[in-house]
């Protein structure tokens, strides 16, 4: 087997164990920002909704400032986000290099987008369904939980599996800090040096990786949809 | 019960802004089925939703019973938003839920055990006719069905007062008739008061005992149902009447010379409209008896409304002149709204 894939990746087969923990960067720097992202996502989402105008709790000003924030930040380009956020990296993750370094851009390049898909699929919450709650004199806490984000589990998850797919392409940017990842082994070996069966090896790598993602998330949401 | 006193609720946006209801006054009592009917944009969803404060209106009193719910803040609010139910022409029900964890939604705040929920549940889809559909969802579930989910989810505070907003506008005829039924037995049964929104004359004939008829923002006339629909006073409310009634066809029947209303020398098309104590007297037979005329009746329409018949005839008459006029001014005499409508 490995004679095999010596044969035709020579170098692949001489990279295995760098291969292998560029692997174990990506899962760690996605799983790491894309649960931090997550939930700080999933809570703009719903101020957004809440306070927009017309939503259950109206409030101009934070919306307004929200929406804003939330414009600038996906309008800047990642790859300058990672190192304009340098010292702010320094300030909350320590270090502002290496895989840990790479955490917070990737947190700061992500909640954006995901608190961008939570308010599209809060949104798409039926208005007459929150009228029915407010109806039956159910405080604004129950409405956003029972309601809001109970009937968009669907709409949510799918927007997280989108999320955590451009996730899978902004840590390959990490190499840029030094974070380390397929998409950095990729760029040194395959494009650097010239060395094309380590290229299509990582690209097999992440292939795979958004099919699980996918896969994964049809699955939620069929099970979710009734 | 519930009164209404000089509700007037204004929308306002950046350009223009809509009066929807203006200085609305008016009281259901107890156990009473209160119709409010108008064409779409009359007021009557926002008039409606001013009952239970989903809507603020800026000036007027919400009364229901001895507590003003209008002055009340918004958790004191939401506490007596449970007397009052409602539901919806598209129901409302969280596609998320079965039937039952939708019953069970507004039992959740409260302090019932569990156990008491789910048998307080299982007793109101009884009630509605449901149980066997306790772990479906909603889209599994026809028009019909998910109103009496809906239905049930309302009731399951013990409400005093139910609000339904054009509740089986949706629906078909005869799922409405089935609505409406079950909307009368939850009347007589838990002595629920009802208020109901619609532009369907039918459904106010069906099962209301007082009628308001709004337009333009405006409750134009109000009172018993028998008495509105049996003499109307504002065009409005003749329209309405109008589009439940089949009496009108004549006027078509004869543009288009239809040969059931072409007539011989001497016979005259009459639209007999029969008041409160007339249609239940043999007038017909009566009449061709006492002044020797024919009568021939072409079409009517007679319903019973609050167990009391009202409705209408158009009929021919032939005979004597003489005695057609004494027949007509008989009839008049009768609580019998004589209108001739063709002479030959």
């Amino acid at each position: 087997m490995l004679e095999f894939f010596a044969g035709i990746a020579p170098n692949f087969v001489k990279k295995l164990p760098e291969f292998f923990a560029s692997i174990g960067q990506t899962l760690y720097m996605m799983a790491f920002s894309g649960l931090v992202s997550f939930f700080i996502g999933l809570a703009l989402g719903v101020i957004l909704i809440v306070c927009r105008p017309g939503g259950i709790r109206p409030n101009k000003w934070l919306f307004t400032f929200l929406d804003r924030l939330i414009n600038i930040f996906r309008s800047v380009p990642f790859i300058i986000l990672l190192t304009a956020l340098i010292p702010l990296t320094r300030l909350i993750a320590g270090t502002a290099i290496g895989t840990n370094g790479a955490i917070v851009p990737l947190i700061f390049g992500t909640v954006p987008f995901f608190s961008r898909q939570v308010e599209t699929a809060l949104a798409q919450v039926d208005g007459g369904l929150i009228e029915a709650a407010q109806a039956m004199g159910m405080s604004p806490a129950a409405i956003i939980w029972r309601v809001l984000l109970k009937e968009s589990i669907p709409g949510i998850v799918r927007g997280t599996m989108i999320t955590f797919v451009s996730l899978v392409g902004l840590t390959a940017m990490a190499g840029a800090v030094g974070g380390g990842g397929l998409g950095d082994f990729a760029i040194r070996y395959g494009h650097q040096r010239n060395q094309v069966d380590i290229t299509w090896a990582t690209v097999v790598v992440l292939l795979l990786l958004v099919s699980a993602i996918q896969a994964l998330g049809r699955w939620i949401v069929k099970r979710t949809t009734h | 019960m519930l009164t209404l006193e000089h509700i007037s609720k204004t929308f306002k946006d950046t350009k223009q802004s809509v009066e929807a209801v203006k200085d609305v006054s008016l009281s259901v009592a107890e156990g009473e089925i209160f119709g409010i009917i108008g064409v779409s944009g009359a007021g009557k969803s926002t008039l409606v939703r001013c009952i239970n404060l989903l809507e603020r209106p800026e000036s007027g009193r919400v009364m229901l019973g001895d507590v003003e719910l209008s002055a009340l803040p918004e958790k004191a609010l939401r506490a007596q938003r449970r007397k009052i139910g409602m539901i919806f022409q598209h129901f409302n029900l969280m596609a998320s839920r079965t039937v039952m964890d939708n019953v069970l939604l507004p039992l959740k705040d409260l302090p019932t055990s569990k156990v008491d929920a789910i048998a307080k549940a299982k007793a109101l889809l009884a009630l509605v006719g449901l149980s066997d559909k306790e772990q479906a969802y909603p889209s599994q579930l026809s028009g019909g069905q998910k109103q009496r989910v809906a239905i049930a989810r309302a009731l399951a505070n013990d409400p005093v007062l139910l609000l339904c907003d054009e509740a089986t506008s949706a629906l078909d005829p005869q799922t409405t008739l089935s609505i409406l039924a079950l909307l009368k037995e939850l009347n007589q049964k838990l002595k629920l008061s009802i208020v109901i929104i619609t532009h369907e004359m039918a459904v106010v004939k069906e099962i209301c005992q007082r009628v308001a008829i709004m337009e333009d923002g405006r409750v134009l006339e109000m009172g018993d149902v028998f008495d509105i629909f049996s003499q109307p006073r504002e065009a409005v409310t003749r329209e309405f009447i109008d589009t439940t009634s089949p009496l009108k066809k004549i006027h078509r029947l004869i543009a288009q010379d239809s040969p059931v209303v072409r007539l011989q020398p001497g016979q005259q098309i009459l639209k007999l409209k029969f008041g409160r104590k007339s249609a239940s007297q043999a007038l017909i037979s009566e009449v061709s008896r006492q002044f020797n005329v024919d009568m021939n009746i072409i079409f009517g329409d007679i319903e019973i409304i609050q167990d009391a018949p009202l409705g209408g005839l158009v009929v021919i008459m032939g005979g004597d002149k003489e005695h057609m006029l004494s027949a007509i001014a008989w009839l008049s005499g009768q609580d019998v709204n004589v209108e001739v409508i063709k002479s030959a």
